[in-house]
Order: structure tokens, then C-alpha cells, then sequence
């Protein structure tokens, strides 16, 4: 902590972790370079000239020119749309598979934590249960047996990984419940659900953030596994995954299909690694001294 | 102790069966058979296709057989080590859906093996070199030795294996001299030949497979030893003199390595089970595979067979894990004792 320089100046828990994130140098570029790649992809339709499906078979596959600026695919498809159009489908599974796996998390880590006793211990149990299942064949299981879906996609990756994430809020809610602030804070007649707001939550948001930045790399690697697989998005849609697929076919002839859609894939779980470890160091009131 | 393995089997084994009965009714709920993709069928032969798999008996019937068939009904361990699990067990898969002919025992018996192998060359990859550059990061913190592996580690965890794969094939597949280049396709050489050669052909799946992990491991064991470096006790071991390779090998690895063993569990589990992505690149005769082929071509009994022994596998692993964890760990053992 920054104890020297100005000591009349009294910072909130809040911006103490913005100043810690702030010097943090290798997640500020993630940060950065995360927004880039995000904004490249949404505004994909604005950059570039071609579409991602139309395809020109007498042209074929080209290496990067003027024109195709990461060359074509077998089809005669461009490269740059496409890989841009698949970032938009990777990084929204990312993002919408996050949400589904800590809405579980979150609400089946709290009531557990909250009400404790012999429902916390079933509920914990079945979490340790669920922990030693093949969830990945579950997954596949799910996307084979049903029409697959974007929305069956976030839902199934979704149910992967909230188990971590309910651990966590378990853990973090029983610690908290036993501080002497909070019962100060019901001795001194403060409702219940003032409680839950004005203290548990705020003490919560920490861990929740750092875990789930780190879960949409884990997410988008699972999604770009799946597309691989053929088993994730589905043609003529494409994501990373499924690019990356071709490209791999591909890659002693055309080696450009696979060089740029595994660069920007990386790349981005590069920079949200680097901003889930930086949040962490940031956000972890231990880690401060 | 004895107690509590007992438990946790009994666990196990009602675990198993759940999850069962859950991918059997999963399989029932989705419509159409495995049959009706199947195009110029007449409805007589299909019919009878339907008959010959039971496929029209009751449901209850049906999940009363299936369960009676996976249920283990004898024990006979020379054979089991040789993946029979009929003969072994008295478990029956039955006859797969898409390979005619062929029950799903039969594909057990032949592709678990391979799966078996590369995993364990993996396993065994990763966790000496993982544990390695985690040790020599740690005992270098914020020196070289520390930023160059680590920074190595954090592009093995963002390079997935479908993209090292590829690049792998490409250098040691087709750029490096003729001499030492690599086999890039299959298990065996399609021939007979010699030690090396067979050797050859294991190396880059392995590779491929181990890479996260290594990454992983390493990453694991730098802060675990991190830890455990700052701790009083290592001090008080320098303080009575100790040589210095003392000190980090008895006791700073004794406690740093407990949670990378307990990391290890997981580790060997997705190592042997999770290898359908490589096999599926080099084309490997694993069980993996199979898996993938029958998702994707809806080979229920195919798929019913590979998930439950995956499963099973993944539970008994994790269940050794916390054995040897509980031997390991004197606080542990106390209360086990006392219990």
C-alpha cells in the first residue's frame, strides 16, 4: 500500500484496488489490448469490405493481398471477415457462458452459505460429487443429443464451471457471516436485507470479479475446443474454434488459415489471463503488503 | 481409514450408477432413434433393426437390461488387466450401433489402451518438467530463471493443443532436416519396426498433450514452493546448517509438492480421459476418438460404454488422489485416527 506521499488523503478499498490495478503494467495492456480486439470484432461489419460467407470458388485460396488482408480460404471466402466474425461468436459464448455459470454459482454458493447446516453440507456435497464427473463428455453428450444451438451452447459450458464459482461464495459468505462487524451490524437492529446489501455483497464482488474474468478465457477455450470438435458452432457460422479447425487441415498449403485466427485467439486469452492475475493482486486485501 | 475409503466407494459406485440412469434417460428423451437419420430403410427392416437392439421393449425393461448389464458380476483380474471387461467383469456393453459386428467391449478392449499409453507418457512428461521449472521459478523469484519459464508457462495455457499441434506437425513434420523429422499421423508404424521408430510415433501426441499441463503444473508448483520457502521452518532448517540442496529438497518439496499432488489426481484423469482433442489431430486408435465418432454419429451404445468408463475412471482416480493425500498429510491421518 502507498502509505508515503500523502497521508491526509483517506482512499476507499475501492480505489486503493484501482490505484494497485492501475500500476499493474502487464494488465493495463491486456485491458487494452482486450478492447481493441472486442471493438475490432463488433464493428467487423464496418471494417471489412467482404462478407464472412460469400464465397468465390474461382478465386480459391490466396495467400494475404491488398484486397484479402489475412488472404482466403478454400472457398475463396476472406479471411479477415471471418476471422473478426468469429471473434464476435467466440467472445459472446465467453461472455454469456460466464453469466450462466455465476448466476448458478452465486445463487447456489449463497443459499448454501447462508443457510448453512445439513442443507450446506448436501449442497457442498453434491458440488464435491459434481466436481469429479467428466463434465467435457457431458458437454459433448448434450451437443450431440440435442439440435445444436448457440443457446444450448452457453447454457451447456455454463453448467461447467459454475462449480468453482459456488465454492468460492460458500466460503466467502461463512467467513463473513462470523465477523464481528456484521453482528455489530444486527445487534445495532440493521434489517437482514440491509445486511446482505450493504455489507455481504459489497465483500463479495471482489472474488466473483477476479474468478470470473479468469472463467471466460476457460470458457472460450472450451467453446473453441468444441467447434474443433465439430461438436460447437456450426457451419456457416464460425468461430475461433472452427477456424482454427480448417486452418489446422490446412496448414502445410495454406498456412495463413491458421496463423491468423490463432493469433487473435491467443492473443485474447493472453490479455484476459493478464487481467484476471492483475485483478486478483489488486482486489485480494492480502496480497496488499 | 479403512472406513472412510469404504465410504467414499460406496459414494462412488451410487455416483456412477446416477449418472447411468441419467445419460439412459438423456438418450431416450431425444427423438428419434438411432435408426431414423438412416435413409432408404423400409419400415420392416426397421423395425427389425429396432428389435434385434430392444429398442421396442417397455422402457422400464430396457433400463432394468441395461442396468443388469453394466452391473459387475464377477471379478477376474488377469483378465480385467487386459481391458476385457466381459471377461473380466461380466459387464456388457453390447453390439455398437454404427460398427457392424463389433460390440462396444470389443473397442473398449482395443482403443483404451492407447489412451491408457499416451496419457501416462504425458502424465509423465509433464509432471518432470512441470515440477522442475516450478522448483528452479521459485528458488529464483524475480530473477531470470523465474520470468523466462514463467512467461513460457503463461503461452502454455493461452496456445491451446489444437493450434501447438498443428505447429508441431509443421516443424518437425515437414521443416526440420529428413534425419530427425517425425512421424505426424497414427500410433504404430503401419510396418514392423524397431524400438526408436515406434518410439517416434508416440512423440508428438505426447508432447501435445502434456504441454498445458506442464504449463499448469509448473505454474502450481512456483507458488506452492514460494510459499513454503518464506515459511519458519525452512528457516530454522538453514539456521541449524543445512546445506542448502538440503533444505530444498527435504523439506521445502515435502510440503510444497501437496498441492501439486493434489493437483496430479485431476491431472491424470484429464491426461488418460481428455485426450480426444490430440487423438483426434494425429488420428490415434484411442478411446477418445471413438467417443467424438460416436457423438458424432450417434452410436448410443458406443457412447453409453465410453462415458461410463470415463467416468467411472475419473471417480476412482480422484478417489486415490484423496487417499494418498490423506496418508500425506499428518493432520489429516490425526483425525482419521481419531474418528
Amino acid at each position: 500500500m502507498d502509505h508515503g506521499t500523502d497521508s491526509t488523503e483517506i482512499r476507499s478499498p475501492w480505489e486503493e484496488s484501482w490505484l494497485r490495478l492501475k500500476k499493474n503494467r502487464l494488465s493495463v495492456a491486456g485491458f487494452i489490448v482486450f478492447t481493441l480486439i472486442t471493438l475490432l470484432c463488433l464493428a467487423a461489419p464496418l471494417i471489412s469490405l467482404h462478407d464472412p460467407n460469400e464465397m468465390d470458388m474461382v478465386y480459391g485460396p490466396k495467400a494475404p493481398t491488398t484486397e484479402h488482408w489475412f488472404g482466403t480460404d478454400t472457398h475463396g471466402r476472406d479471411l479477415f471477415a471471418r476471422t473478426l466474425h468469429g471473434g464476435r461468436i467466440s467472445i459472446a459464448v465467453g461472455f454469456a457462458s460466464t453469466v450462466v455459470a455465476l448466476t448458478i454459482g452465486i445463487a447456489w454458493g449463497s443459499t448454501a452459505g447462508f443457510i448453512g447446516g445439513w442443507l450446506d453440507a448436501i449442497m457442498m456435497r453434491i458440488v464435491d460429487i459434481l466436481y469429479s464427473l467428466p463434465f467435457i463428455i457431458f458437454v459433448i453428450l448434450l451437443m450431440t443429443l440435442f439440435e445444436r444451438s448457440m443457446l444450448l451452447l452457453f447454457i451447456a459450458i455454463g453448467f461447467v464451471e459454475w462449480l468453482t464459482l459456488a465454492r468460492i461464495v460458500r466460503g466467502q459468505i461463512v467467513h463473513l457471516k462470523t465477523m464481528p462487524y456484521i453482528e455489530a451490524a444486527s445487534c445495532l437492529g440493521v434489517h437482514p436485507v440491509a445486511i446482505v446489501f450493504k455489507h455481504l455483497v459489497p465483500n463479495l464482488i471482489g472474488p466473483v470479479i477476479v474468478y470470473a474474468t479468469l472463467t471466460v478465457p476457460a470458457v472460450m477455450l472450451l467453446e473453441s475446443a468444441l467447434s474443433f470438435l465439430g461438436l460447437g458452432v456450426q457451419p456457416p457460422d464460425s468461430s475461433w474454434g472452427s477456424l482454427i479447425n480448417d486452418g489446422a487441415e490446412k496448414i502445410k498449403s495454406y498456412p495463413w488459415l491458421l496463423v491468423f485466427p490463432s493469433i487473435f485467439f491467443s492473443t485474447t486469452l493472453f490479455a484476459l489471463n493478464f487481467i484476471g492475475d492483475g485483478l486478483r493482486d489488486a482486489l485480494d486485501p492480502k496480497s496488499s503488503n | 481409514m479403512i472406513r472412510f475409503i469404504l465410504s467414499r466407494l460406496l459414494q462412488a459406485i451410487v455416483v456412477i450408477y446416477v449418472i447411468a440412469t441419467v445419460v439412459f434417460f438423456m438418450m431416450k428423451a431425444v427423438p428419434g432413434g438411432p435408426f431414423s437419420q438412416e435413409r432408404n430403410v423400409s419400415p420392416y427392416i426397421l423395425e427389425k433393426i429396432q428389435e434385434q437392439y430392444g429398442l421396442n421393449d417397455p422402457l422400464f425393461a430396457q433400463y432394468k437390461n441395461f442396468m443388469w448389464d453394466l452391473t459387475p458380476k464377477k471379478l477376474n483380474l488377469t483378465k480385467l488387466l487386459t481391458f476385457d471387461l466381459k471377461g473380466g467383469l461380466g459387464i456388457d456393453f453390447g453390439y455398437s450401433f454404427r460398427y457392424e459386428g463389433r460390440t462396444v467391449n470389443q473397442l473398449i478392449k482395443e482403443s483404451f489402451p492407447v489412451s491408457l499409453e499416451l496419457g501416462l507418457y504425458a502424465l509423465l512428461l509433464a509432471s518432470t518438467i512441470g515440477i522442475t521449472a516450478g522448483t528452479i521459478a521459485a528458488l529464483n523469484q524475480n530473477r531470470f530463471w523465474d520470468y523466462f519459464p514463467m512467461s513460457l508457462t503463461m503461452a502454455g495455457i493461452c496456445i491451446p493443443s489444437f493450434v501447438v499441434a498443428p505447429i508441431l506437425v509443421l516443424i518437425f513434420g515437414f521443416w526440420v532436416p529428413e534425419a530427425i523429422r517425425l512421424p505426424i499421423l497414427f500410433w504404430e508404424p503401419p510396418y514392423e519396426a524397431g524400438f526408436f521408430e515406434r518410439a517416434s510415433y508416440k512423440i508428438l501426441p505426447a508432447v501435445t498433450l502434456a504441454f498445458y499441463y506442464t504449463a499448469s503444473l509448473s505454474r502450481l508448483t512456483r507458488g506452492s514452493m514460494l510459499e513454503v520457502m518464506n515459511q519458519d521452518f525452512i528457516r530454522t532448517a538453514r539456521a541449524k546448517g543445512l546445506s542448502e540442496r538440503a533444505v530444498v529438497v527435504k523439506h521445502g518439496l515435502r510440503a510444497g509438492m501437496i498441492p501439486v499432488i493434489s493437483y496430479l489426481g485431476p491431472v491424470a484423469a484429464h491426461l488418460i480421459t481428455g485426450s480426444f482433442i490430440v487423438e483426434t489431430i494425429f488420428m490415434l486408435p484411442g478411446l477418445g476418438r471413438h467417443l467424438i465418432n460416436a457423438a458424432l454419429n450417434r452410436d448410443y451404445t458406443l457412447i453409453m460404454g465410453t462415458v461410463l468408463l470415463y467416468a467411472t475412471l475419473l471417480i476412482l482416480l480422484n478417489l486415490a488422489v484423496d487417499v494418498v493425500l490423506a496418508l500425506l498429510n499428518p493432520k489429516e491421518k490425526l483425525s482419521l485416527k481419531n474418528s
